[in-house]
């Protein structure tokens, strides 16, 4: 195993003598996307004609299925099958697994009589065409006997239990230091549930040729992905060929695969014809995953100077009784600011409502709106800048673990920030300043994500054109991935973009965990640094030992690699000179990485500033964004516009989470009230104004071979609060419950007075 | 049902279901994939077309009531080797992440370009007697039936800004 100090070595991405890495070229397979050519799970051309897939939801939270009709459905025009539990095909039973090195087990669709939650699919037609399959679909009569089920989340903390094999974190005497405080902050903070609204609704296009099965689908992990239709199955998983080229957005909603995968396969092979099937809008919102609600307690205990002495941060969230999740909204605060005696956990209420899941920053999203308003209620009472008490209580180590961080730059993140968003015409005392109606405030907060590295592989070939064509089983789900991989095997090879290919998204590929958790560019750009840094070796070798070479003979320590040639000093030929004459059937090696045996001994984490100003209409309660700023610590960056995306998407997610975003459970079925996107609100076009973000100069030469780390959710994390601490600031409205809408709002202007 | 939509130019003759939504024509039966199906309730905006000249959610309105009609769609702005300025814009801005609603956008965006040369007033717009100005606050609001989820917004308006060029 290696060690981190392996990694400060100077390389070929650290040097980038070609000036590719962090340079913000445009998106690799930007083309195929602008022009509509870019095929999505549902798009891709079947070898046949497919029938077409719909699927029926349950409309009750919890109870059995009593009597299912399907005549009318089986009758109905072009219908090829109707399925339900009574005549589904054998799958494995839920958890099983047989392959022995399987990620995931098995997931059946249709695997019985019991309703775990509305919206659960309960019937699946297929027929010649998708408005067939939905007519008969809606033809198909279900009765249910209805169960009493717990659906009201806030209604529900007392149930709330320790998570299995989990405790709270306790550091010194926080009762003790908390009730001897001179300042005491003592607020529960409330984030509901949100969902993914992934632009793209997950589909699968399957067929079989023989025993194995071939399913286009859309899905962030793809070894997840095969494994689970594998186990499902019970087939071995090199007889499912999952692919997943393109994939219109993920957010960790499509961290696993739902019953379009396993009904598209089954239908297939029970027809001997490909099959299509898509979730609808609305089966997106109940019948996939969602992010919990979560209750969060802040305790601040603080010296008069602002230090902070005790400090609590306790969540109570919430999961479906049979999919076991936490939201650890608590963790992040482990690791972000100095004192000496701390209290942080989790508590977990189980409820018959659909699935809880990660969503982008799992933890950290919800959990930085309680600390970071909470931080800024003690700097008011405090009389303290927002700022200044955030660098009072900034640690030199790790608070928790005491161990050193690999970097940290929230101080230069808070500091840079405040200079440029001119954090000194802020008015601390709120309600001060007046535009016609609106009222006008600023405020901010921190950002921390933690960065990991998982183990990957890479695959890369050389071919006798000099093109080389970097293979893994990897995902792009807007991330910008194909275009970093092309950067690093450019840069390591010492070629130009154009002689790169990339390819992705197939299980045949070299395995990489796939996107989720911030973990990507800095996992799969690893393993694919190390195989290109192979094919250097390799290519070495091969040069050295070709007495056609000029190269032969030479020591191999001295070998360059640099516009399309490979060198040793004044002597050299291109990649395809060598590779045509030396090995012309071209070159292939794959590159492995994993974290570093002493990885655990630092604490590393991404962090940022968020800067928000917001005007509230004092007639509507509107809350309008007028400008936000943030500024990103984030490693070594190796693209510079495709970073920046990342993070001003997640700043624009933070603006939804402060203002519009929450799904809403009707209390008397378990389904969301609002299931589509014009009762749930993301942002849009007009809810963003004046938006941008920078990032510092960073390499984190603990984090991997090229210093990068991920951030992807970085953006997200603590930017609500900036807004809800902009509010306050703007009209002195203090709001605990996310989203902050206009009817909060204006309860609380009136109250006021105002 | 027997319907002919001219589609890129091309006139298409199909045999189509009455229930049979524009958009799944063009999906299902014409392999014009670029346009797309987000929400299927004109919600999301990213099955945008251009129907004679004029965009519309392809997913609210049934393929048999087009016959006759002139589409546009996404494959029809412009080609990989053949990029519209909008979509060359989009790519050199990083408008996009995902890539899902972005045909939708920039069919969108060309549609509304005309539509604001043409003197259509929206919310935002004060004066109603005088020539459209696209200042980023009325690009920002014709372009809001379009959602874009990995929220790629400033960066659509620096491309389409591109497009049209400053305003005084």
């Amino acid at each position: 195993m290696s060690s981190v100090k392996d990694w400060a070595a100077p390389n070929p991405v650290t040097e980038n003598r070609g000036g590719i890495i962090g340079k913000g070229v445009d998106r690799y397979e930007g083309k195929l996307k602008v022009t509509g050519t870019a095929a999505y799970a549902y798009e891709v051309e079947p070898p046949s004609p497919p029938a077409y897939g719909y699927l029926l939801a349950a409309t009750i939270a919890k109870g059995r299925i009593t009597a299912i009709d399907t005549a009318a459905a089986e009758a109905s025009p072009g219908v090829k099958l109707v399925w339900t539990h009574l005549n589904v095909p054998k799958q494995a039973r839920r958890g099983e697994r047989i392959n022995p090195r399987s990620q995931r087990p098995s997931n059946p669709a249709l695997a019985g009589d019991r309703i775990e939650f509305f919206g659960q699919p309960v019937a699946f037609v297929a027929a010649d065409t998708w408005e067939n399959a939905r007519a008969a679909a809606n033809l198909i009569q279900v009765s249910y006997a209805a169960e009493p089920a717990v659906l009201d989340f806030r209604a529900s903390l007392e149930l709330a239990e320790m998570p299995h094999g989990e405790e709270d974190v306790l550091i010194g005497d926080f009762e003790g230091a908390y009730a001897k405080a001179p300042a005491q902050i003592d607020e529960t903070y409330f984030s509901p549930l949100q969902n993914h609204v992934q632009m793209e609704p997950c589909a699968t296009t399957a067929w079989w040729e023989g025993d194995k099965v071939t399913v286009h689908t859309s899905i962030q992990m793809v070894k997840g992905g095969q494994h689970s239709l594998a186990e499902t199955l019970a087939i071995p998983s090199e007889k499912v060929h999952l692919l997943t080229r393109y994939i219109g957005g993920g957010f960790g909603g499509k961290g696993q695969a739902y019953d379009d995968l396993v009904l598209a396969a089954l239908g297939a092979q029970a027809l001997g014809q490909p099959v299509k099937l898509a979730y609808t809008r609305q089966q997106m919102f109940q019948a996939t995953i969602h992010r919990p609600a979560v209750s969060m307690r802040v305790r601040l205990g603080a010296e008069p100077d602002g230090r902070l002495n005790a400090f609590a941060v306790e969540a109570v969230t919430h999961c479906a009784r049979s999919a076991p999740f936490v939201e650890h909204a608590a963790n992040f605060s482990r690791n972000l600011y100095a004192a000496p005696n701390r209290l942080t956990g989790h508590r977990l209420v189980k409820m018959d409502i659909p699935h809880a899941g990660a969503m982008r920053a799992p933890g950290e999203a919800p959990g930085m709106l309680s600390l970071e308003c909470a931080m800024d209620e003690l700097a008011e009472k405090l009389g303290i800048d927002p700022i200044e008490l955030r660098l009072r209580n900034e640690p030199d180590v790790d608070p928790e673990t005491g161990k050193p961080f690999s970097i940290r730059q929230l101080t230069e993140c808070l500091n840079t920030g405040a200079q440029r968003f001119g954090w000194n015409r802020r008015n601390p005392k709120p309600g001060q300043v007046r535009d016609g109606r609106w009222l006008v405030g600023m405020g901010m907060a921190a950002a921390i994500r933690g960065n990991f590295l998982l183990p990957a592989k890479a695959g890369v070939r050389i071919d006798g054109t000099g093109i080389i064509t970097l293979r893994q089983g990897m995902t792009d789900i807007g991330t910008g991935t194909y275009t970093i991989l092309a950067q690093i095997t450019a840069e390591t090879m010492g070629v130009t973009m154009d002689q790169v290919k990339i390819e992705l998204g197939d299980s045949e590929f070299p395995p990489a965990p796939g996107s989720g958790g911030q973990f990507g560019a800095a996992t799969a750009g690893s393993a694919a640094f190390e195989a290109n840094m192979n094919l250097r070796r390799a290519l070495a070798e091969l040069a050295i030992g070709d007495p056609n070479s000029p190269l032969y003979g030479g020591d191999p320590t001295y070998v360059t690699f640099g516009n399309g040639n490979i060198a040793i000093e004044n002597r050299s030929e291109s990649l395809a000179t060598l590779v045509s004459r030396a090995a012309p059937e071209g070159v292939y090696v794959e590159g492995a990485i994993s974290p570093a045996a002493d990885a655990r001994d630092y604490s590393q984490h991404t962090y940022g500033g968020h800067f928000a100003e917001v005007g509230v209409d004092t007639v509507t309660g509107e809350v309008r964004m007028r400008r936000m700023f943030g500024v990103f610590a984030a490693g070594r960056i190796l693209n510079a516009k495709t970073a920046k995306s990342q993070v001003t998407g997640g700043m624009i997610w933070g603006v939804g989470t402060a203002l519009t975003e929450a799904n809403v459970v009707d209390n008397r079925y378990g389904s969301f009230i609002n299931q589509d996107m014009s009762g749930y609100l993301v942002p849009t076009h007009a809810d963003i104004v004046d938006l941008d973000a920078i990032f510092l100069d960073e390499a984190d030469d603990k984090a991997n071979p090229m210093g990068i780390k991920g951030v992807g959710e970085l953006g997200i994390c603590g930017a609500g609060a900036a807004v809800a601490n902009a509010i306050y600031n703007a009209c002195g409205v203090r709001l605990r419950d996310f989203p902050m809408t206009p009817d909060k709002v204006l309860e609380g202007l009136m109250a006021k007075g105002l | 049902m027997k319907t002919t939509i001219t589609v890129n130019g091309q006139a298409r003759s199909l045999d189509l279901d009455t229930r049979t939504s524009l958009l799944d024509a063009l999906r299902e039966h014409l392999n014009l994939k670029g346009s797309k199906k987000g929400c299927d309730h004109g919600q999301c905006g990213a099955c945008t077309v251009l129907v004679n000249g004029e965009r519309i959610n392809a997913c609210l309105s049934l393929a048999v009531m087009h016959d006759g009609h002139e589409v546009t769609t996404i494959e029809g702005i412009g080609g990989e080797e053949s990029l519209h300025p909008m979509q060359q814009a989009f790519l050199t801005q990083d408008a996009f992440q995902c890539g899902y609603c972005t045909p939708g956008q920039i069919c969108s965006a060309v549609g509304m370009l005309k539509e604001a040369a043409e003197n259509w007033p929206s919310w935002v717009t004060d004066d109603l007697d005088s020539a459209v100005a696209l200042s980023d606050a009325e690009i920002r609001e014709r372009m809001s039936g379009n959602i874009c989820r990995c929220s790629a917004y400033p960066q659509i308006i620096a491309a389409i800004r591109d497009v049209v060029g400053d305003v005084a």
